[in-house]
């Protein structure tokens, strides 16, 4: 959650309205980026205000982030470990070292590849749970729909930390009750079951957390997004005969497509992140390391095993994908007209 | 969230009956209003299952046939937490960093979006392409290079360095800002050009119409983004974990409760105590906020 809801909404774009400012922004694809300034206002001349007003933002900016991003580079360059950090011996230029003992290392791939397909299984499962619920949202009455939106707004203000002590405990090899209502079922195969030892049961309990902590941002953003739909539209295609399935596929989609498109670049953002929710459940990556994401083997590289040269590579790889993410979100934006 | 209405259509003369194509026959919408319910309900259940386990006796948490009531609610694990862990300096702690987040991000980003609103100037549109693109650095890739920045600027500046409060505000400002920035931007947009004429042609310096009228405006702007400040600063642990190395004095909540946390002698309800103090906050902050925090995305959203 903003803990990660909150850049989410950013550059959100609602579905096409009532207003028609769609039709607006198709008749002048100029509009976007410089607008010519309005009116007779202080705008003409600006001159250095503008930068003074933005100085402490780009101060901080500058110092906390953009500085720490070019070190992180550069410590991925460098022989750095403890030795290092402490004095001992001069840091040292290696090149592409770091990163040649990395693409090397079997360990890599492997959590490379669970970083990926956790990340896809987490994104698939919270966007159709959000989204199943989005539409069913629709279906219901108040008193329902209000008791699965506060539901909801409980699970998405949970902290990360605490969500996760949480599943940890509900299932709990001998105190949890999911245990004890799934051996109550029949399946005795659960009694004492203990969830975090194996490699898949420890990702399933994850994903399970994940998905309950970020399907309400997707199901209030997407049930918006169908609200918005304008119900002429909808009374115009059931006139016309038009099938639940075809108004679906020729209305809603197109129109709730630039919605979909934020909440699944959102969510691919967020989960190939999840951090917190790895580390507290699987106590730090799981048994020998089974349940690692590229992000917690980052930090163990870097702070466990005081390899911050290794670890600062990882952290670029990271930083790398996610980048290329992004650059594929501003394109959509773009070709949406979204008006900077 | 305030539940609107079931979709207000239009109101057809009775000759014209369309077929409904959203509302399904009643038995079908009362099945899916009792999936909505049970839904609801399992959502529901690890909230209620951790207040409910802070609050039973100890033999009832780590009983082998666990039940979701209790007959004899009891404070015991809470006095443990606050007694023993010393919870309350944790959660001060944590206060004081999310409050300063708060508040410095809040005058900052205000600043900024004004900037980027009311001006037009060279570079404009690649700040605001720049401030997308810093939402999504992965916060902790950059654990590394600020541990270092930190332990250097500590010995620069003292109140900063590893093992302070400084060390765990700076970090989050950096990262709540560029959302915080195009968040504002909306609310900064909605305040109509014409009242900054008005102000200067009655005479009112910039900084003036700055802080007494525009501020208040954006107000509630700045409550709604305020809560994602807010909530990354309160919610973190990894920096408290990677910072503060030998003051855990100076640790925050969630670095407490991880502590507390072992894997293998678990006092369950000690650390349901423990959660349930971290996440009350948040969840009155939601509460209190949500109706400010909808119109806020609404005004994110429509940017």
């Amino acid at each position: 959650m903003a803990r990660d809801i909150a850049p989410a909404v950013a550059g959100a774009e609602q579905p096409p309205g009532r207003d028609a400012r769609p039709a607006r922004r198709r008749l002048r694809p100029a509009a976007r980026g410089n607008r010519p300034p309005a009116g007779r206002g202080p705008r003409h001349h600006p001159g250095w205000t503008p930068w003074l007003y933005l100085a402490p933002a780009l101060m901080v900016l500058a110092g906390l982030l953009v500085y720490p991003v070019y070190q992180l580079g550069l410590i991925s360059f460098l022989r750095y470990t403890q030795a290092q950090v402490s004095g001992g011996r001069p840091t040292e230029f290696i090149g592409f070292d770091n990163y040649a003992a990395l693409f090397r290392d079997d360990q890599f791939w492997q959590v490379l590849l669970s970083t990926v397909l956790f990340a896809a299984a987490c994104v698939l499962s919270t966007l159709a749970v959000g989204c199943s619920l989005a539409v069913l949202l629709t279906k219901v009455r108040a008193v329902p729909r209000t008791m699965l939106l506060l539901a909801a707004l409980g699970a998405w203000a949970t902290p990360p930390v605490t969500g996760s002590t949480v599943w940890v405990f509900l299932f709990d090899s001998s105190f949890g009750p999911v245990n004890k209502v799934l051996t109550w079922l029949g399946l005795s195969g659960f009694e004492d079951y203990s969830w975090t030892y194996g490699k898949y049961s420890a990702f399933t309990l994850v994903l399970l957390e994940v998905v309950w902590c970020s399907f309400p941002f997707v199901m209030v953003t997407v049930y918006a997004g169908i609200r918005a739909v304008p119900p002429e539209l909808l009374e115009a295609a059931a006139l016309d005969g038009a099938s639940t399935w075809r108004t679906w596929r020729s209305i809603m989609a197109p129109l709730l497509r630039p919605v979909l498109v934020i909440v699944t670049i959102q969510s691919i953002i967020w989960d190939f992140k999840v951090f917190g929710q790895i580390y507290v459940m699987t106590n730090g990556g799981g048994i020998a390391g089974q349940n690692l994401v590229l992000n917690v083997y980052a930090y163990q590289k870097a702070f466990a095993s005081s390899e911050y040269g290794l670890g600062s590579a990882i952290g670029v790889v990271m930083l790398l994908i996610l980048l290329a993410v992004t650059l594929v979100y501003l394109r959509l934006l773009r070709r949406q007209g979204e008006d900077l | 969230m305030s539940a609107p209405p079931v979709s207000p259509r239009p109101h057809t003369p009775s000759r014209f009956r369309l077929p409904r194509p959203r509302r399904p026959a009643r038995p079908w919408r009362l099945a899916a209003e009792a999936a909505a319910v049970v839904i609801a309900l399992v959502v529901a259940f690890p909230l209620y299952w951790m207040v409910l386990s802070a609050f039973k006796p100890e033999g009832e948490v780590q009983s082998a046939h666990p039940r979701p009531w209790t007959l004899h609610p009891q404070l015991d694990a809470f006095r443990r937490v606050f007694v023993q862990q010393d919870f309350g300096r944790y959660f001060v702690n944590s206060l004081v960093v999310a409050g300063a987040v708060v508040v410095l991000s809040a005058l900052i980003a205000f600043l900024a979006a004004t900037a980027v609103v009311r001006f037009r100037f060279r570079f404009r549109t690649t700040l605001l392409i720049m401030f997308l693109i810093a939402q999504m650095v992965p916060v902790e890739a950059l654990a590394i290079p600020m541990f270092f920045l930190m332990r250097d600027l500590g010995t620069a500046v003292p109140g900063v360095g590893l093992n302070t409060l400084g060390s765990l505000i700076l970090p989050h400002l950096a990262f709540s800002l560029p959302f915080a920035i195009w968040m504002l931007r909306g609310f900064v947009k909605a305040v109509p050009e014409t009242l900054e004429e008005a102000a200067m042609i009655d005479g009112a310096s910039r900084a003036r119409f700055l802080w007494q009228v525009l501020f208040p405006l954006v107000l509630p702007g700045l409550v709604a983004t305020s809560v994602f400040s807010f909530i990354s600063a309160w919610n973190d642990f990894l920096f408290p974990k990677s910072f503060i190395i030998s003051a855990t004095e100076n640790s925050t909540l969630p670095m407490a409760l991880l502590v507390f946390f072992k894997p293998e002698q678990n006092d369950w309800g000690g650390i349901m105590a423990g959660s349930t103090v971290m996440t009350l906050p948040v969840l009155v902050f939601f509460v209190l906020v949500q109706r400010r925090l909808v119109s806020g995305l609404a005004g994110a959203v429509k940017g």
